[in-house]
């Protein structure tokens, strides 16, 4: 993309094609011959990470949406059978679904590092704009995205979403309906968003084009800031910089495989997991922790145009920051006090993020403007001015200077920016839910945990039994079929078994020739039959709260973990809180109510329950359930069985998630050294 | 891109039967995709409605203008908070009305906002009694 190209092949089949378009020479020139300063560092690897994720993220995407149903009643349904059924599945979705937050992750980096070393600078402020196009349609198809699993996450964040446009005068309350297309957030809503998600990523692919071609026209900036002069200040890009950026990539694709194989779910909202429900709010509403540092700003202003405004500003404004920044010297590396600012400003925008996530009173109130305000000022009052008051040490002469005089500063620099990137990335996770006055959940020892978990068949036998004697005269568990009983990573019962177990259920079916419904006993492919007909008797029968279907529930509740053991749990990959919790409450019934806690008429004091009255009377009791293998029949050891139970059911293919976690680390490691060694043997001569 | 005939046809008026709904009660209807409270308000939730000063209101509007005379008893609004969308809580909050767990604003028991970052009041949406137990939506 820089010029013409002087490149002939010498293939006379590919001669005879270059003529006619001269495709090869273009990519020749632009990925093979095409100059690179020497002096990149593996901050600039972060845009071939980002290209990767782009393609991954499409390639996963339309596989996905092959088996996805865009419709309000079957679009949750539909996502979980994907995950259950589908060859794969369960990895096509984590790998999309985390590949978001990579994305976003490296994005960050991205934008960061050229915020560092002065990127936007002239002449490069057209590709530093159209990167922030990118970013902000990245932003829409992420939030787009995010809607269509059709989780009470999925929903809410929709509504509050495209209510933000109702702050506009005069037009808002219009532009709303035709996002919703009809009165409320509904299937219309959803139909659009899939839509939208699956063609704005092709328009970001698109506007990566001309980012590239901008970049490749402008020439890349590097970590001193001093344009490339002679041939000795650059290599060519292939070796030399596709073997860095293969080597970045397959680092990347660790932490990015850390995600789908062993923490698939820590990045979300237990939420998501309970279908989406127009008649009940989730108590806190959290956007995906990418979103999180703008959430904060928008909450902090008290008016809600304001708050609007305050928000989307916060992004365009990065687009006049080559002219706010008006200093000469590009990169921070020479400008003493603006690398200063720069560190604060990265603080800032963490602590944005944390609070975000946390809910708007008192003092995080306070604190949100006060960081609000700090966000701004870097870029309208501090950035302008230090352009005018600061003394920029001196800048090399060239690159090939700059190559020589390095010194060991570099290293702690970097350091410290992986050590604020990481706390970026963490920090924002913060679980926003509150945890209402109950008792934390006790921790257990679950077979299932850590990298090498397993279900233990016995556990799982024993659970089933407990669930189908005791649970399932009032919890469905609608998402498991009787075949899945005698599948690979599941109780372990053989086909025979599986068949001979649905044969005791009475399946309705029909309608029959003569248009009438019938009772026929289960076949494998049947799925366990819900004891109610409809939500509706479900909540009749039990005073008013339906009992939840449990197929998903260890998935679907957890409790803070609050700082800073989220982030212990992301090195111990501890993901159990939904297992923890499930166990404590079923054990967590009481006769005696403490002082001060009121239970109302028709509900149970349980120290777990959030608010402590649940309208489940007490479920288990010593020797209610007998085991044939001697196992103690207590309540402790039927909740830690039918838990276990349930985790499967939420969780079929954990086993077979793990085994490939650790193939797919092995193969990564051997990948990742050889590509260190082969980049070294590349780049000997060029340091 | 606007509501296509079918969603602008089944967003048709509907009819609510009140007389199950005992004295400090509320039910919750859907109309439109939204939830509709009908509280049966207490005579010390209407008073309280009516005692407060309502230049001294960020959204002023007499709890007169939000009922229909002669029903006072009946609040009906759309139960969606202003601010950005979520269900607000009935029986919550310090004024006897309405709270959203979201973003903490509160509404009085006449469904007006009180505190919080909600800037208008909940909305009275278009109904008429068909008679003394039976309401119109629409």
């Amino acid at each position: 993309m820089s010029g013409p190209s002087d490149y002939q092949p010498s293939n006379p089949a590919l001669q005879w094609i270059e003529r006619r378009l001269p495709i090869i020479g273009l990519v020749h020139s632009s990925f093979v011959v095409y100059p690179t300063p020497r002096n990149l560092n593996y901050w600039w690897t972060f845009g071939a990470i980002l290209s990767f994720m782009l393609g991954m993220q499409i390639l996963t995407g339309v596989i996905l949406a092959m088996h996805y149903t865009p419709h309000a009643d079957l679009a949750f349904k539909s996502v979980e059978l994907l995950v259950r059924d589908v060859n794969y599945g369960w990895l096509l979705r984590n790998m999309h679904a985390c590949g978001a937050s990579m994305f976003f992750f490296a994005v960050y980096v991205h934008m960061l590092r050229g915020l560092y070393y002065g990127s936007y600078k002239e002449p490069r402020e057209v590709l530093w704009i159209l990167g922030v196009i990118i970013y902000l349609l990245m932003m829409a198809t992420g939030f787009m995205g995010y809607v269509l699993p059709w989780g009470q996450m999925s929903f809410w964040g929709a509504t509050v979403i495209t209510n933000l446009f109702s702050a506009i005068p005069y037009v808002g309350e219009s532009i709303v309906t035709l996002l919703w297309g009809g009165y409320s957030v509904g299937n219309p809503t959803l139909n659009r968003f899939f839509s939208l998600h699956y063609l704005l990523p092709f328009v970001i692919a698109g506007v990566v084009v001309l980012h590239v071609w901008a970049l490749h026209v402008a020439g890349q900036n590097n970590p001193d800031g001093v344009e490339p002069k002679t041939e000795k200040d650059t290599v060519p890009f292939t070796p030399h910089a596709t073997i860095k950026d293969g080597f970045g990539v397959a680092c990347f694709m660790l932490l990015y495989a850390w995600f789908i194989f062993y923490m698939p779910n820590y990045l979300g909202d237990a939420d998501n997991y309970i279908p989406a429900n127009p008649g009940v709010t989730p108590p806190h509403i959290v956007p995906e922790w990418y979103y999180l540092p703008f959430y904060a700003i928008l909450r902090s202003i008290p008016n809600k145009l304001a708050g609007v405004i305050g928000m989307f500003s916060a992004i365009i404004i990065l687009c006049f920051l080559p002219w706010l920044d008006a200093a000469r010297t590009k990169s921070s590396k020479y400008r003493p006090l603006a690398k200063q600012f720069f560190w604060i400003f990265v603080a800032v925008c963490i602590l944005l993020g944390y609070l975000g996530a946390q809910p708007p009173e008192g003092i995080y109130v306070i604190a949100g403007r006060v960081l609000t305000f700090c966000y701004f000022a870097y870029f309208l009052i501090v950035l302008p001015l230090l352009s005018r008051i600061e003394k920029p040490r001196p800048v090399p002469n060239s690159i090939s200077e700059a190559i020589l005089a390095k010194s060991g500063k570099a290293v702690a620099s970097v350091a410290v920016m992986l050590v604020a990137a990481g706390a970026l990335f963490f920090g924002s996770l913060q679980d926003a839910r509150a945890n209402e006055g109950s008792d934390k959940p006790p921790g257990n020892k679950w077979s299932f945990a850590g990298p090498f978990g397993h279900y233990d068949r016995g556990t799982l036998q024993r659970g089933l039994k407990v669930y189908k004697e005791v649970c399932s005269s009032c919890h469905g568990l609608s998402y498991i079929a009787f075949r899945n009983l005698a599948e690979a990573g599941g109780p372990g019962y053989s086909v025979a078994q599986a068949a001979a177990f649905a044969s005791d259920y009475k399946v309705k079916d029909g309608p029959n020739d003569a248009g009438d419904m019938f009772e026929r006993p289960g076949r494998p492919a049947d799925y366990f039959p819900s004891p109610f007909p409809n939500e509706q008797a479900a909540r009749a029968a039990n005073g008013g709260a339906a009992p939840p279907d449990l197929s998903l529930i260890t998935k679907a509740r957890s409790y803070g973990r609050g700082f800073p053991m989220f982030i212990v749990d992301f090195f111990t990959q501890y993901q159990e809180q939904g297992p923890d919790y499930v166990s404590a409450v079923l054990q967590g019934f009481e006769d005696k109510v403490p002082e001060g806690v009121t239970i109302p008429e028709g509900s149970y004091y349980n120290k777990y329950f959030p608010g402590h009255a649940i309208k489940m009377p007490k479920p288990l009791s010593d020797g209610q359930v007998t085991y044939d293998d001697g196992s103690p029949t207590t309540v402790a050891q039927y909740s830690k069985d039918v838990t276990t139970f349930l985790m499967w059911t939420a969780e079929p293919h954990m086993e077979a998630r793990k085994r490939m976690g650790f193939q797919v680390f092995i193969f990564l490691i051997i990948f990742a050294g050889l590509m260190y060694f082969t980049k070294k043997k590349v780049w000997a001569d060029s340091h | 891109m606007n509501p296509d005939a079918s969603t602008i046809a089944a967003g048709a008026p509907i009819e609510v039967d009140l007389s199950p709904v005992a004295e400090g009660q509320d039910i919750k209807v859907f109309w439109r995709g939204k939830p509709i409270y009908i509280s049966h308000r207490t005579k010390k939730q209407i008073d309280e409605a009516r005692a407060v000063n309502v230049a001294s209101l960020p959204d002023p509007q007499s709890d007169e203008a939000r009922v229909k005379s002669g029903h006072e008893q009946w609040l009906v609004v759309i139960g969606i908070c202003t601010h950005l969308g979520c269900i607000p809580i009935a029986h919550e909050g310090n004024y006897d009305g309405f709270f959203c767990p979201c973003h903490g604003s509160q509404y009085d028991s006449s469904g007006r906002i009180r505190q919080g970052p909600a800037p208008a009041n909940l909305p009275v949406p278009p109904y008429q009694f068909v008679s003394d137990t039976k309401i119109q939506i629409g």
